[in-house]
């Protein structure tokens, strides 16, 4: 099962390798982490999007909950939250398939950011299944180079 | 005020009055500071013991022990004490020197990222940017160190913000973010755990080193005898209840009793008090008290449920939450299954046969706690078969009287531990009960000892081999001893000779009650070489990996 673990730390030197390091002891594989500042600049919101076995991760949120820089450990639910992830990607292009790029990225909503004579570069914003999809429907143009964010989440208060 | 000023400023206003340490360039304003100080220091030999000494030195008396050092190879030199301490929730508060801030990052001259080797082995650390932040970082150091489940704190202090200046403003109230432990048991849960007691038929409790942390004893002692509840303890735990105790089961686990082991496994309520079902002490999970219901009582939430999944988990302090039980239990008569762990006593018995010709470990200990049992004593212990025979054969009646590394199994704990011991309390009769390898890590710290006049008693069970690895290559290696014979040795009376302490040796059974008396009535550091029995197994035994009801007997 994969899990997104929002984590609220106080924001000081050392957390984030502090918290890494918890799930790299466990073997637990991070699929993706990011930290970014909240509202309140003493505090960062750290977002882990892990895969493994539930009794593991149950430990490691608590041991998580105990490291002293940790606010809050919460364990997002997919259908519950808002998830978003940024990617930047650089695609091969010539002037046949140019269009062809441009037209996809306009589907997904992306944007156009930079254009070479050999090359388009495309940023896209959304959940991760639509970035998997653009990045498939981009892959046979040829993928120069890509960057993603990791995934950044909150948890939804409307009602279900 | 200079940070150093300040610095000592801190200490002294958290009440610190002794600090084990070893000087160095990059915190040499503290030690200029100290000559004029009330507090005392205690000048080690070795890095190693400033950090061990401050270990036994909360041990013995609960007080967060304080440690200094100084940047690189000092700060490094403690990192095993560090890792000691946390297995074993102990409160230290360490004190790095570390090069100037502007330097830190440049490989200079004696400079360890301390603070980044040391992150998995504290329960937090601090490396101190601004002087400005100084007291208000010890006084924090000093409140997570010894609240909750306690352990060391380290604090990296660079030179640069020793020499700036700035106001002392020690904060006295602590407010961290994020940082609160439980202390209150939730009521439901502890009514939940007080019926499942009411109502069990077979009844456990495995009390932990927690007890002793929390100062449970009485609670606990009153929960047992109320409830007529056998109780076995772990290594860490003992002490926590009197072993005179009628329902004292001994210690359980892989060195364990045979009948605390088999009470457990035929239990059918489990009540664990401030213990983490540590695999020495559960053996193979599957077969630990398979048909029990399990009850865990623990100030870390991160301990409950992380190896076995319990029932009725309780958070909060074990001193706290025994005595709401002990309102709620009913006094429920359990003779029977009371007599049938009195025939378990009687078939396998704690045994040793007793020679007339060799010295038996287990005799010495034996003699050690009849000729001190009157007395205010601690007994610290390093690591290995004569940590075993302490645990089996010295009657622990009253809580902090055993020092012992059990989580890390650090070997050459004992002797500085003791030392730290004896400063914590000056008027108890301090014992090590060492193996010959295990000294032979610290034995430059005879020059502590005699130095600060800490009368601390060695007593060496020297079998001259590493006693508890060869005993593994005995069971499990063919009797292949590869690394464990330790003939080649120094002469250890000489040895205390010449470190200007008293040395004395017994080499016959006969010998051993007086030598052991003499050397306890002498008033200087005494150091006992015991030639005991070579090849002198610790039984009973759980082979790794077995159920703990498949014992190795005598």
């Amino acid at each position: 099962m994969r899990h997104i673990l929002s984590v609220l730390v106080r924001n000081h030197a050392g957390v984030l390798s502090h918290v890494a390091g918890l799930f790299t002891r466990r073997s637990y594989n991070i699929e993706s982490l990011v930290a970014g500042e909240t509202e309140d600049p003493d505090i960062s919101r750290i977002t882990i999007v892990v895969a493994g076995d539930e009794r593991v991760l149950e430990q490691v949120s608590k041991q998580l909950g105990k490291l002293v820089d940790v606010i809050s450990v919460s364990d997002l639910k997919y259908d519950r939250a808002v998830t978003r992830e940024l990617s930047i990607i650089t695609v091969k292009s010539t002037a046949k398939t140019r269009y062809e790029i441009i037209e996809i990225a306009e589907v997904f909503g992306a944007k156009v950011v930079d254009m070479s004579e050999k090359t388009i570069t495309i940023e896209i914003t959304g959940e991760e299944r639509v970035i998997k999809n653009v990045v498939n429907l981009l892959r046979p143009f040829g993928i120069e180079e890509m960057a993603r964010t990791g995934l950044i989440a909150l948890g939804l208060k409307s009602p279900s | 005020m200079t940070g150093s000023q300040i610095f000592l400023e801190s200490l002294l206003k958290e009440g610190v009055q002794h600090i084990f340490g070893f000087p160095g360039a990059s915190i040499l304003g503290i030690y200029d500071l100290l000559l004029d100080c009330p507090i005392k220091h205690i000048l080690v030999r070795h890095e190693q013991g400033a950090i061990h000494a401050a270990d036994g030195y909360a041990r013995a008396i609960g007080k967060p022990g304080v440690c200094l050092v100084t940047s690189g190879p000092g700060a490094t030199n403690i990192v095993t004490g560090l890792a000691n301490a946390y297995m074993d929730s102990i409160p230290v508060v360490a004190f790095t020197g570390q090069v100037p801030t502007s330097m830190i990052g440049n490989d200079a001259f004696q400079e360890a990222d301390i603070v980044g080797i040391t992150r998995s082995i504290t329960k937090y650390n601090y490396l101190v940017r601004d002087v400005k932040d100084l007291s208000r970082i010890i006084r924090e150091a000093f409140h997570i160190a010894s609240t909750g489940r306690p352990g060391p704190v380290l604090v990296d202090l660079p030179k640069d913000v020793l020499l700036d200046k700035c106001d002392l403003c020690f904060p006295e109230k602590v407010e961290i973010r994020g940082y609160k432990p439980t202390y209150k048991g939730h009521p439901r849960q502890v009514s939940a755990a007080a019926k499942l007691i009411n109502e069990a038929k077979r009844p456990v409790v495995y009390a932990g080193g927690g007890v002793i942390i929390s100062g449970a004893s009485d609670e606990l002692t009153n929960l047992v005898n109320k409830g007529h509840i056998p109780v076995t303890s772990t290594l860490m735990g003992l002490g926590g209840i009197s072993s005179l105790n009628p329902y004292f089961l001994g210690m359980m686990g892989m060195h364990g009793t045979k009948y605390a082991n088999l009470a457990i496994t035929e239990c059918d309520l489990l009540i664990a008090v401030g213990s983490r079902f540590d695999d020495r002490v559960t053996g193979r999970l599957d077969k630990f008290a398979p048909k029990a219901t399990y009850i865990h009582i623990d100030i870390d939430p991160t301990a409950i449920s992380k190896n076995i999944r319990v029932h009725v988990p309780i958070v909060g302090d074990a001193k706290d939450i025994l005595a709401s039980l002990v309102k709620e239990i009913e006094p429920v008569d359990r003779s029977q299954w009371l007599e049938r762990i009195e025939g378990w006593k009687k078939e396998s018995p704690l045994e040793y046969k007793f020679s007339r010709d060799v010295i038996k470990p287990q005799y010495v200990v034996e003699q050690i706690y009849e000729i001190t049992k009157d007395r205010p004593t601690v007994i610290a212990t390093e690591v290995g078969q004569h940590q075993m025979w302490v645990a089996h054969y010295y009657k622990f009646t009253i809580p902090r009287s055993l020092i012992t590394s059990g989580g890390l199994g650090t070997m050459g704990f004992g002797f500085p531990a003791a030392i730290g011991a004896q400063v914590a309390r000056p008027d108890a009769l301090v014992i090590d009960v060492a193996g010959d390898g295990s000294f032979q890590m610290v034995s430059q710290e005879l020059a502590t000892a005699v130095q600060h006049n800490l009368p601390v008693k060695v007593i060496i069970l020297n079998n001259q081999y590493l006693g508890m690895v060869r005993q593994w290559q005995d069971l499990f290696m063919k009797k292949r001893y590869s690394g464990t014979c330790m003939e080649c040795a120094p002469d250890f009376v000489k040895l205390a000779e010449a470190y200007g302490a008293v040395g004395l040796r017994a080499e016959r059974p006969e010998e051993v009650r007086g030598v052991i008396e003499e050397a306890i009535s002498n008033n200087k550091p005494v150091l006992v070489d015991v030639r005991v029995a070579r090849e002198e197994n610790v039984l009973p035994m759980v082979p790794a990996g077995a159920g703990i009801e498949e014992m190795m007997l005598p």
